[in-house]
């Protein structure tokens, strides 16, 4: 279930939460070859990565407040390469797993069978998206979330500490992105260079669904992984990966709100 | 004066080539000068597009990799000269940058820096898997053009290294001067006005999007005859000229000395050719240190270096 994992990617525009994506699943497997218990290993990981992208924002995206957004962007690029840099280095090169959660054999439902791990990834995406809906609608911290990603300094101006909810929204999509690691590393593998294609196909996902829509988001995922099945399937499973940019181009061309998306305006 | 400041620039270049190999003490060093060329090259193409216009991509390698294989595959398929199969690759690279640009140039910051990555990824993922035709992996050999040969034959004797080190140069000089006039030029100047803001250009008349395409375009042919230049030298090319770390090289590089900058990126390109020469710890360490050097330079010198350090003995000579 693949495509379920462009759910958690989406809607998240930063080049580093592919890494943290990949951190996640590769943490949990040096834990877990470490000697930890599995669960444990996964929280470590989960935890490890939400203080990195902590750490992310405080050393890197915080000094460079107020600057270009090209320079904004070259330093997420950075972080990503040097996360991934790191990780070579303190791991290695090869391509890991660790074991389902609940064993590989694989569930007879009807004509087909799925994975154990698939549903523990639908239980994951499923229990992620309704805590965010949750969390952005109905608590206050929520909502000041939500006041400081539309206005920094109208939500300051209200008395929202915009400092701890930036580094709470590092926090936030960091675990988040490690738990999308965790749940589908025993399916997908991990290694050290996986973020990048992530992050390629997390954002395609984003533009077919549409952009800011979690809805559509969660379509163009699922599209997206369709659309790479069946290029396995039909040309080669070599240009799989090609499907994201292809599906990026074609949105561009042909409707550039993507699917679910409202028109967007600038402001002057 | 400005136009002054152009020309001892290109003439400190010039003279900075021309003087260097004085102090080689083996031929090695002719081969690392030409890389620099041949990365500073591509590195011009991107003060145009990142540091004129303010966009950014992570797909440039796609163009160098169009370039490089241009030379390795018209000569043997089309049976054209390897020199002409250079011409072919720029030409071919401005046309797929005028097609891919055109739709991926709406997209701004992080959307075009992944929409651009993705370009370069299916570039390099061509390469990789049509073993048929590029020898896949492994690369493929590349016809020796018969430059040096001509120059032979008019008395003028240069080993293989000294040649590509000569030639490199020359046409970075050349890559540099047409850069320096496209700043001073109305459309060096609009770049620069959509850089600093897309709504005041358009408000003022200039066509931003056709702008916009223009530097990519311009960037990728840059990027694709820096590509063909080294496929040319090396007599050899593998798919990874195409990949995304030569990517992220390329941006490190430009970032590094001062996309502003022509010479400074130049500067960024050399320092960043000569590290890995003199550390040989650097390969292993190569993502780690492009990723802390990108960082860092961002938040400590956001011009980059060379401009940073201008500014500070313009204001230390008051």
């Amino acid at each position: 279930m693949p495509e379920l994992m462009q759910f958690f990617l989406s809607g998240i525009t930063d080049f580093a939460q592919g890494e943290f994506v990949m951190l996640g699943g590769m943490i949990t497997v040096f834990a877990f070859e470490a000697g930890l218990p599995l669960p444990l290993a996964a929280l470590i990981a989960i935890l490890g990565t939400a203080v990195i992208g902590v750490a992310l924002n405080r050393l890197a995206i915080e000094p460079a407040r107020g600057a270009p957004v090209v320079s904004l962007i070259i330093i997420t690029i950075g972080a990503s390469i040097f996360i991934r840099g790191v990780t070579q280095i303190v791991f290695d090169k090869q391509i890991h797993r660790f074991p389902a959660f609940s064993g590989d054999a694989p569930i007879a439902v009807g004509g087909a069978t799925i994975l154990p791990q698939s549903l523990w990834v639908i239980a994951g995406a499923l229990a992620v998206f309704i805590g965010l809906w949750l969390f952005f609608t109905r608590t206050l911290i929520g909502r000041a979330v939500l006041a400081t990603a539309n206005n920094r300094i109208a939500a300051q101006l209200v008395g929202i500490n915009t400092k701890f909810i930036m580094t709470l929204s590092f926090a936030m999509s960091a675990a988040i992105g490690a738990l999308a690691g965790v749940l589908v590393t025993p399916i997908t593998l991990t290694s050290y260079d996986i973020g990048i294609s992530l992050a390629l196909k997390g954002f395609a996902a984003a533009m077919l669904g549409g952009m800011g829509n979690p809805k559509g988001a969660l379509v163009g995922g699922l599209l997206l992984g369709i659309l790479e099945a069946m290029t396995a399937g039909y040309i080669s499973s070599q240009y799989k990966d090609a499907a994201a940019f292809v599906v990026i181009l074609a949105v561009l061309f042909a409707m550039p709100q993507g699917l679910f998306g409202r028109k967007q305006t600038d402001r002057v | 004066m400005r136009l002054s400041s152009k020309t001892i620039t290109l003439l400190g270049l010039a003279v900075v080539i021309a003087i260097a190999p004085v102090f080689f003490p083996s031929s090695f060093y002719y081969r690392v000068g030409s890389l620099i060329f041949v990365n500073g090259l591509a590195v011009t193409g991107l003060v145009i597009l990142i540091g004129y216009a303010g966009q950014i991509s992570l797909g440039h390698a796609g163009f160098a990799g169009i370039g490089a294989y241009a030379c390795a595959l018209a000569p043997v398929h089309l049976g054209l000269h390897p020199a002409l199969a250079a011409v072919l690759g720029a030409v071919l690279s401005g046309i797929i940058a005028w097609l891919v640009g055109r739709p991926i140039l709406r997209l701004k910051g992080y959307y075009l820096a992944v929409a651009s990555l993705g370009f370069g990824v299916l570039v390099s993922m061509v390469l990789a898997n049509e073993a048929a035709i590029t020898g896949g992996p492994d690369g493929m050999a590349v016809e020796d053009p018969g430059l040096r040969g001509a120059l032979k034959a008019i008395g003028i004797d240069l080993s293989n290294t000294e040649f590509w080190y000569a030639f490199s140069g020359l046409v970075l000089v050349i890559g540099a001067w047409l850069a320096l006039n496209l700043y001073h030029s109305p459309t060096g100047r609009a770049l620069r006005a959509l850089h600093g803001s897309e709504v005041a250009a358009r408000a003022v008349g200039i066509d931003v999007a056709g702008y916009k395409l223009k530097a990519f375009v311009i960037s990728a042919v840059y990027a694709s005859v820096s590509g063909s230049l080294l496929a040319l030298q090396n007599k050899f090319i593998t798919p990874d000229v195409a990949g995304f770390m030569h990517s992220i090289e390329m941006v490190t590089m430009t970032v590094l000395g001062g996309a502003g900058s022509v010479i400074g990126a130049i500067l960024g390109a050399a320092i960043l050719t000569i590290l890995p020469q003199i550390l040989t710890v650097f390969q292993e360490y190569e993502q780690l240190l492009l990723g802390l050097v990108m960082m860092l330079v961002m938040i400590f010198m956001r011009d980059g270096l060379l401009p940073s350090i201008a500014r500070r003995l313009r204001r230390g000579g008051e």
